[in-house]
């Protein structure tokens, strides 16, 4: 019977084997200490979010010892006629206070969604160029300045559009607002075109060669191929960034807070000024007393916009998903 | 030799500066099963993509020569490359079905086309799996994922979707190689029935499959035809020393 130590015989021996017994107690501390640091460190991402979710959630929930739920959608008083009326405005400094989050929450998704339509547009388009048709130099030169785009500090195409996009859409267009959620959306199409871009580039390439040399094969052209086997082969990727950059058309401040207006206007006129929920913080919490009713409903505005992209990334992952497993398009 | 299907005369393909195919002249006849054999990397497999065009996909190839399907020359200007395709149908080293429904796959050439009448499609589906033997197998599931099936199965459901367009030609690359022995049979078998209504031109790894498969061999080695001839010829008795020594299994 062969036992350990002749086993052993067939190993290369270290010079000192007392050396080598401790070197193994080590490395095995070492190997434990390396899965904890790393544990840690993917946990941390998560710890922080259910930080910052508990410290939002403490501050923003006070809210309603000030305010009232309903108060959050509408005020209600009499107008000259003694008619009860619903009044939807965000006027927290006014005498009687208004804290309608309403106007607030359509001013962000009149932004938001112009935005987003227009960059799925531009951006998957953009995507499927450099992926697909663009010729391999052109594409190495091409997609760092498409990435670099992403790149201008927002406070800059905000600047642009505050003083040139503004200018230029209003001789064109002629809006009733100069500042409006139209100039906001474009300027955030500029930040957000460029990530749906290069997602979409990294999802399209990520599709097997195979699946593009069975659809040639079967006498496809290049726009069949890229329409019928490459983008619904890429679905979940796309959609994906295009998710991504609705969430950073949601949360993105500077563009919206120099170039949208920011009256809180009740409106579904993209022509008009909007104030959205992101702009509001960051324009009055610099200026709000701790602990008055109105620095609390800042905290609570913050919550919704939290929970809007919560929910926002939540249903597109489950839909995602789901077509996955369907394998169906 | 029966009727010509495929006549290729003086072809040389490069890939950039390196010659992959050495001065190929062949005649490949109707409905029969030509197989091409070699050690790996002697151009077998680049030459089978010369017959459907498939090398254009792929950059720095040039090549020079004929290669004439029923008399046409493919390689002419006038030729439309996809509705080549549509006439020389090709089947891959790895099952590459789309990540769509069964169904969908089977009908994904007929839909290039424009066809939508659910009935035509149907019945094309069906035929085509029935020819390649599988309809047993997916008749009551053609609305789930293709990725769902075996890999045995997965290959022949290439085998029926490459037929659904309904090709004179079909080329297949190594159809078997990625297959267990069963799978494999079962290919064989199929390649059997398909050469009734098919030209088809199969590249080999395996000499015994080679041997049992087809009606003719041609052997390439280094870029260059070496032999070709009647199958039984060449495995019984070969011509040229070099193929002798490869399908003795002195080397490759």
């Amino acid at each position: 019977m062969i036992n350990q130590s002749q086993l052993a015989q067939f190993e290369i021996q270290p010079e000192n084997s007392s050396l080598s017994k401790s070197v193994s107690k080590f490395a095995g501390l070492k190997e434990t200490l390396i899965k904890v640091f790393f544990t840690l460190n993917g946990l941390a991402a998560l710890i922080f979010i259910i930080l910052i979710f508990i410290f939002l959630f403490k501050e923003g929930i006070k809210a309603f010892g000030h305010i009232g739920l309903m108060d959050f959608l509408y005020l209600q008083r009499l107008d000259a006629n003694n008619i009860l009326l619903r009044v939807y405005e965000w006027y927290p400094t006014s005498e009687i206070a208004r804290y309608s989050l309403v106007p607030l929450i359509t001013g962000t998704l009149l932004t938001a969604i112009p935005a987003t339509i227009i960059s799925t547009i531009f951006g998957v388009a953009a995507g499927i160029y450099l992926s697909e048709i663009a010729h391999p130099n052109t594409k190495e030169f091409l997609k760092p300045i498409i990435e670099l785009f992403a790149a201008i500090p927002t406070v800059v195409i905000g600047f642009i559009m505050l003083a040139i996009g503004a200018t230029f859409f209003n001789d064109l267009l002629n809006p009733l607002n100069r500042l409006n959620a139209f100039v906001a959306s474009i300027g955030l199409s500029m930040v957000i075109i460029p990530i749906i871009a290069s997602l979409t580039e990294d999802a399209l390439r990520s599709i097997p060669v195979d699946l593009r040399m069975a659809s040639y094969g079967m006498g496809a052209n290049k726009w069949q191929t890229i329409s019928r086997v490459i983008l619904p082969a890429a679905f979940s990727g796309v959609s994906a960034s295009i998710i991504l950059g609705f969430g950073r058309a949601v949360g993105e401040t500077m563009i919206v807070l120099m170039a949208a207006g920011n009256a809180s206007n009740l409106t579904t006129d993209v022509f008009r000024s909007v104030r959205t929920m992101t702009a509001t913080i960051a324009a009055e919490m610099g200026e709000v007393s701790q602990g008055s009713d109105h620095y609390y409903a800042l905290f609570f505005i913050g919550i919704v916009l939290f929970i809007i992209t919560f929910f926002l990334n939540l249903s597109a992952e489950i839909i995602i998903n789901k077509m996955r497993k369907k394998n169906t398009f | 030799m029966k009727e010509l299907k495929i006549t290729v005369k003086d072809l040389n393909l490069y890939y950039g500066a390196k010659q992959a195919l050495k001065n190929i002249t062949i005649n490949i006849p109707s409905k029969q099963v030509t197989a091409f054999i070699g050690p790996s990397g002697c151009g077998k497999s680049t030459f089978l993509r010369v017959l459907n065009r498939m090398n254009d996909l792929i950059d720095h190839v040039n090549l020079d020569g004929e290669v004439l399907i029923d008399g046409i020359n493919i390689y002419d200007k006038s030729i439309d490359v996809v509705n080549l395709r549509k006439r020389v149908g090709m089947v891959f080293q790895k099952s590459n079905l789309f990540p769509k429904s069964i169904f969908e796959n089977l009908v994904f050439g007929l839909r290039l086309n424009g066809i939508r009448d659910k009935n035509i499609l149907m019945e094309t589906a069906e035929l085509t799996c029935k020819q390649a033997a599988i309809w047993d197998e997916v008749k009551d599931r053609l609305d789930e994922p293709a990725l769902s099936l075996s890999g045995g199965q997965q290959q022949r459901l290439c085998i029926a979707r490459a037929l659904a367009i309904k090709p004179e030609i079909v080329l297949m690359d190594e159809p078997a190689s990625a297959l267990d022995p069963i799978s494999t049979a079962k290919i064989e078998e199929l390649i059997h029935h398909l050469k009734t209504k098919y030209t088809i031109v199969i590249v080999t790894h395996n000499m015994q499959q080679a041997a049992r498969v087809s009606d003719y061999t041609a052997f390439f080695y280094m870029g260059e035809l070496i032999e070709y001839d009647k199958t039984s010829k060449i495995f019984t008795n070969p011509t040229i020393k070099q193929t002798e020594d490869y399908v003795t299994g002195r080397f490759g």
